[in-house]
């Protein structure tokens, strides 16, 4: 861990204003990500600004009968919130298969969508490794490769966002508030917030420099059956091989996000539209452009399969 | 001591503390967190510095350039230590590939830089700064491919009785497969570590090991010091499985860093570095051919296996259980060993039968369905009473069978369907598998002090460790039954090697050969206490704090009223292995749930009866026994050291990529332990459990997925993505 200087920002812009004068300037909010990757130097800010003391924890509802999350709300306390697992379960089961009891007690909603990826080649600096050193090249792709994404790869990265949470925000349609350095707001839909790697895997979301999240913000409940299934090698603690979140409608119609698939969460509207045909149509138009290797090939078949279950017997 | 002639009836056999399910005692201390591991001596010595180690960024090469000029000068350093800079160093008789390589490089995150500085994290961050240019040199890192021409296995010969390949032509039900069982590490929750300190020539070594005489002997040998010259000292240790059988970098690098410094220096091995700078155990590709007569009988029993070490290195001995389990007149075993370029592959709990078994009992579930019979009552048709290469060598005690009747009353497993893939629960599939354990017993000669101190108090020293298996707690059960005192009158004190030698903790034999140490010594405790208090020591009786015969009484107390009684003795032991085979059986049997959509797996029910002569503690035992069984279901489900076949390493090395069975994954587990004695183990009459528990776990596993599914796994682990394509289309 390299030597940086700490500071608690005392309002949004302040900090937002704060972390664009530096480059090498971090938010840092649960840490449940960012000190880990600071130990083994894959990240190394030398300015940390604390967010802790900014009360964005509030879970507010909206005047559109939706909900604004803040960015500091804890994942804890997000999946257990009434109003939440009423009307977007979906979301709480997403939060409550993520981590563990204690890193939820610590996770922060903002930091959970800014969770950089577990390829074992990025956690390792003496492999090569694109986001860590932009143009260095990519050592996952023709290594070992289980768990790498089959969606939206590019010749510069194959890893997966490894987010649970995020997913169901995808199947939600929830906006992403920021505050910029120079105090100017905005949303950001959710659908564009991750990116894809394409040539430049290092920037993995459209947040500008220094631009701070506020909140996360779910517009009125769709209702629906809604599922999480996480499917993974082992009950608990362990990253998504596959994950799917579903809402289906009495009428067949429905939305499905993927998890563990690519560098965001996976969702395809148009693919939606074969919803009432089956698990089978739909698949079929939510992994079009798949590129698999020998070891990671099988999520394809587990999709499908996830999914056939889930709209074969809602686990509502 | 010597122990060449089976057992009579001693005082351990009236049974009033051995056998009985006390609790640790040692457990206070280590669930209030006071025990004070190899890493937090602040109890033993201040001004303690902090070592880094870095590890080779190359699997094989050399160094071609060292910068260590911003690693020197960083804040808080005091030394950076390097195969240049460390003087000779030698090599431990345990090791395969040196401690602290450089120039040459031998495995991936092989030490190459430890740097010493005020604290961790300016060790840490002075680490980073260190610039090393390698020259990578081609290397073999893949088993499958190296596997066809790596020659026999040295000091492991073929073995052949009979006929094989005729009886096996002629069987007229024949198996033949292939199984493969993946690199595994110990994963064990302390991590490698050790504080040294010298004072002139004399090193003390504060560390984490299972073996202390061995390690002790390596330091020196490393180092090129006398023995006498090294002191370890080891109480507690927070798992080992095998990882902490010999001396690794921490404790080599915290020397030399404390002798090039001046001072104290403490190293543990971080988390990422341990699963490459350490041992393993190696993967296998085993062929296994067993030819039977229609009605079952096994007439012909060959397996062969190959695994891969760095030069030098010994094989996973997968084979061992097949020259012993079941019968079959023709039978012959092999071993190849390739030379691979991955870390170096050593013991990890029951190194041998465990992935032996997983491989051997997924054959005979196979052979059973072939010859369609119950898996359990093919296993009772093969059983041996005898050693199958030597009839006329008997096993001391063989209750295979029981076990596995046992079982399958208790599970229930008159409620399997012969035919996979017809149970079904909601979402799941259910299906049961059963396999035999199998593990050796060995002895080993173990040493102890014993003291009958002023006070009444009864001390033991012995260098035994106890790395969370229950050692101090049956050390103290055996001298406490021995001199007819409470356990509360005992103080166990183990893993200093200025104590006597004992067996150590490895290969399960640590529990029967440290205690029959203990046993030896308390004997001749006793004689010398009745003496000294003028009784007959060939008629004296120990019981409640007194000694008695003749009608008379004293209490022990009173043998020591001038001075402690000090006594030492050893247990060794005769023929009694040679002409009797000493193992230890078991039955396991598992009950699984697949997700009929996704293959998830999940463990239902679990249940191990065991055969392991006598059970010293029954409580500590069971902890051994569903501690290793939870193993089994990381090996049946999860464990896998994933290689990357072009670097040559094992890419996932932290604890979120290497995966091991949490919380959630494990079941009910029961454990039952027939109620056996051994005279020929020693005079305590127990054998090992601790290695018994994983044995056969795996496959009893893969047996169950088979059984739920209709999906033949043979190569682990078994996850989901080996079933999806054989499972049933969904509705």
């Amino acid at each position: 861990m390299r030597a940086f200087t700490y500071e608690r920002a005392r309002t949004p812009a302040e900090a937002a204003a704060a972390a664009a004068s530096e480059p090498g300037a971090r938010f840092i909010a649960g840490g449940t990500n960012l000190l880990d990757l600071m130990k083994l130097e894959i990240e190394t800010p030398r300015r940390l600004i604390d967010l802790g003391g900014l009360k964005l924890d509030e879970i507010k509802a909206t005047r559109d009968g939706g909900l604004r999350i803040g960015a500091l709300a804890r994942n804890t306390d997000l999946a257990a919130d009434k109003r939440v697992r009423k009307d977007y379960p979906v979301l709480s089961r997403a939060l409550l298969a993520g981590a563990s009891g204690q890193l939820r007690n610590k996770a922060t909603t903002a930091g959970n969508l800014l969770q950089r990826t577990r390829c074992p080649y990025f956690y390792d600096t003496n492999m090569p490794c694109n986001k860590r050193s932009p143009g260095a090249g990519c050592s996952a792709i023709g290594g070992f490769t289980r768990s790498h994404a089959v969606l939206g790869t590019s010749e510069a990265c194959i890893a997966t966002h490894p987010s649970d949470m995020a997913v169901a925000m995808r199947l939600l349609d929830a906006g992403v508030e920021t505050v910029r350095p120079d105090g100017a707001t905005r949303t950001i839909p959710i659908a564009e917030f991750h990116r894809l790697p394409a040539e430049t895997p290092h920037i993995e979301t459209a947040l500008a420099p220094g631009e701070l999240i506020t909140a996360v913000t779910l517009p009125k409940p769709v209702g629906g059956k809604q599922a999480y299934h996480k499917v993974r090698d082992r009950a608990s603690y362990a990253f998504a091989l596959v994950s799917v979140a579903t809402i289906i409608h009495e009428d067949g119609s429905g939305r499905v996000a993927l998890g563990g698939v690519a560098h965001k969460p996976w969702r395809v509207e148009e693919a939606e539209a074969a919803m009432p045909r089956g698990a089978k149509a739909t698949t079929e138009a939510l992994l079009s452009g798949a590129r698999t290797t020998a070891q990671n090939a099988f999520k394809l078949t587990l999709a499908e399969r996830a999914l056939g279950a889930a709209m074969a017997q809602p686990r509502g | 001591m010597k122990f060449d002639t089976p057992a009579t009836t001693n005082p351990i056999d009236q049974l009033k503390i051995v056998g009985k399910p006390v609790d640790r005692i040692d457990g206070p201390l280590k669930t209030t967190g006071t025990a004070p591991y190899a890493y937090e001596r602040h109890d033993a010595l201040e001004g303690v510095a902090y070592g880094y180690v870095v590890g080779s960024a190359i699997a094989k090469g050399r160094i071609k350039a060292m910068d260590l000029g911003r690693a020197r000068a960083a804040p808080g350093v005091l030394t950076v230590v390097t195969a240049q800079t460390a003087g000779k160093l030698g090599k431990g008789d345990n090791n395969t590939a040196r401690l602290l390589g450089g120039p040459e490089i031998e495995h991936y995150h092989q030490a190459v830089a430890v740097v010493v500085a005020e604290t961790f994290e300016q060790a840490r961050a002075a680490a980073a700064l260190i610039k090393i240019d390698y020259e990578r040199a081609k290397g073999t890192f893949d088993l499958a491919s190296a596997k066809d021409g790596a020659p026999p296995a040295k000091d492991n010969p073929d073995t052949a009785v009979g006929d094989f390949d005729t009886a096996f032509a002629a069987a007229p039900v024949k198996l033949d497969e292939a199984y493969t069982t993946p690199d595994q590490a110990h994963a064990m929750m302390e991590p490698h570590a050790s504080i040294a300190a010298w004072k002139g020539d004399k090193l003390t070594l504060w560390t984490s090991n299972q073996m202390i005489a061995w390690s002790r002997g390596d330091v020196a040998k490393t180092l090129g010091i006398p023995k006498d010259d090294v002191r370890l000292v080891s109480p507690y240790i927070g798992g080992g499985f095998g990882g902490k059988l010999f001396v690794r970098a921490d404790a080599i690098l915290a020397a030399l860093g404390a002798k090039a410094t001046g001072r104290p220096v403490k190293i543990a091995l971080p988390r990422p570095l341990m699963f490459n700078n350490t041992t393993h155990r190696p993967a296998t590709i085993q062929r296994i051919r067993i030819g039977a007569t229609q009605d079952g009988r096994i007439t012909a029993i060959g397996h062969e296996s190959w695994s891969g070490d760095l030069p030098g290195g010994g094989p996973e001995t997968a084979t061992q259980q097949t020259r012993l389990l079941y019968a079959g007149a023709n039978r012959m075993t092999k071993m190849k060993l390739a030379v691979l370029d991955l870390p170096e592959g050593n013991a990890m709990r029951a190194p041998g039968e465990a992935p032996g078994l997983m491989a051997l009992e997924v054959a005979i579930d196979e052979l059973a369905e072939k010859l369609g019979m119950d898996p359990v009552e093919l296993r009772v048709l093969n059983d041996t009473q005898v050693d199958p290469e030597k009839p006329g060598r008997p096993f001391s005690q063989r209750r295979l069978v029981e076990c596995l009747r046992t079982g399958a009353d208790r599970f229930g497993w008159n409620r399997r369907q012969a035919r996979p893939g017809q149970v079904r629960d909601g979402r799941w599939l259910v299906g049961m598998g059963v396999a035999a354990a199998f593990r050796n017993n060995m002895v080993m000669k173990s040493a102890a002090r014993v003291r009958l101190e002023t006070s009444g108090q009864i001390t033991v020293e012995t260098d035994m460790t106890d790395i969370g298996t229950g050692s101090y707690t049956i050390i103290a059960q055996t001298a406490a039954e021995m001199m007819g005192v409470p356990l509360h009158r005992v103080t166990v004190k183990l893993g200093d090697s200025t104590f006597p030698v004992s067996a150590g903790s490895g290969g399960q034999w640590g529990g029967n050969s440290s205690t029959a140490g203990v046993y030896a010594a308390c004997v001749k405790l006793r004689e010398a206490a009745a003496t000294k208090l003028g009784f007959d020591p060939t008629v004296a009786e120990f019981s409640d704090g007194q000694v008695k015969a003749g009608g008379r009484n004293a209490p022990l107390a009173q043998a020591a009223t001038e001075a402690p009684l000090v006594v030492e003795d050893a247990m060794e032991y005769g023929d009694l292995t040679k002409t009797h085979q000493q193992s230890t059986f078991g039955g396991h049997f598992v009950e699984v749930g697949v997700d009929a959509a996704t293959a998830e797996i999940r463990i239902r029910r679990m249940l191990a009866v065991c055969a392991a002569g006598r059970i010293l503690n029954p409580k500590s035992a069971r902890s051994q026994v569903i501690g290793a069984m939870t193993m089994g279901a990381g090996a049946a489900l999860m464990e896998e050291l994933a290689v990357d076949k072009r670097l040559g390493f094992f890419v996932n090395h932290d604890l979120a990529g290497y995966e091991v069975p949490v919380h959630a994954d494990i079941p009910h587990q029961e454990v039952v332990f027939l109620d056996e004695t051994d005279p020929m183990s020693s005079p305590m009459k127990a054998k090992g459990v601790g290695e018994l528990g994983i044995c056969g776990v795996a496959a009893a596993v893969a047996n169950a997925v088979y059984n739920a599914t209709g999906v033949r796994v043979r190569d682990y682990p078994v996850t989901l993505d080996k079933l999806l394509d054989g499972m049933p289309t969904l509705a």
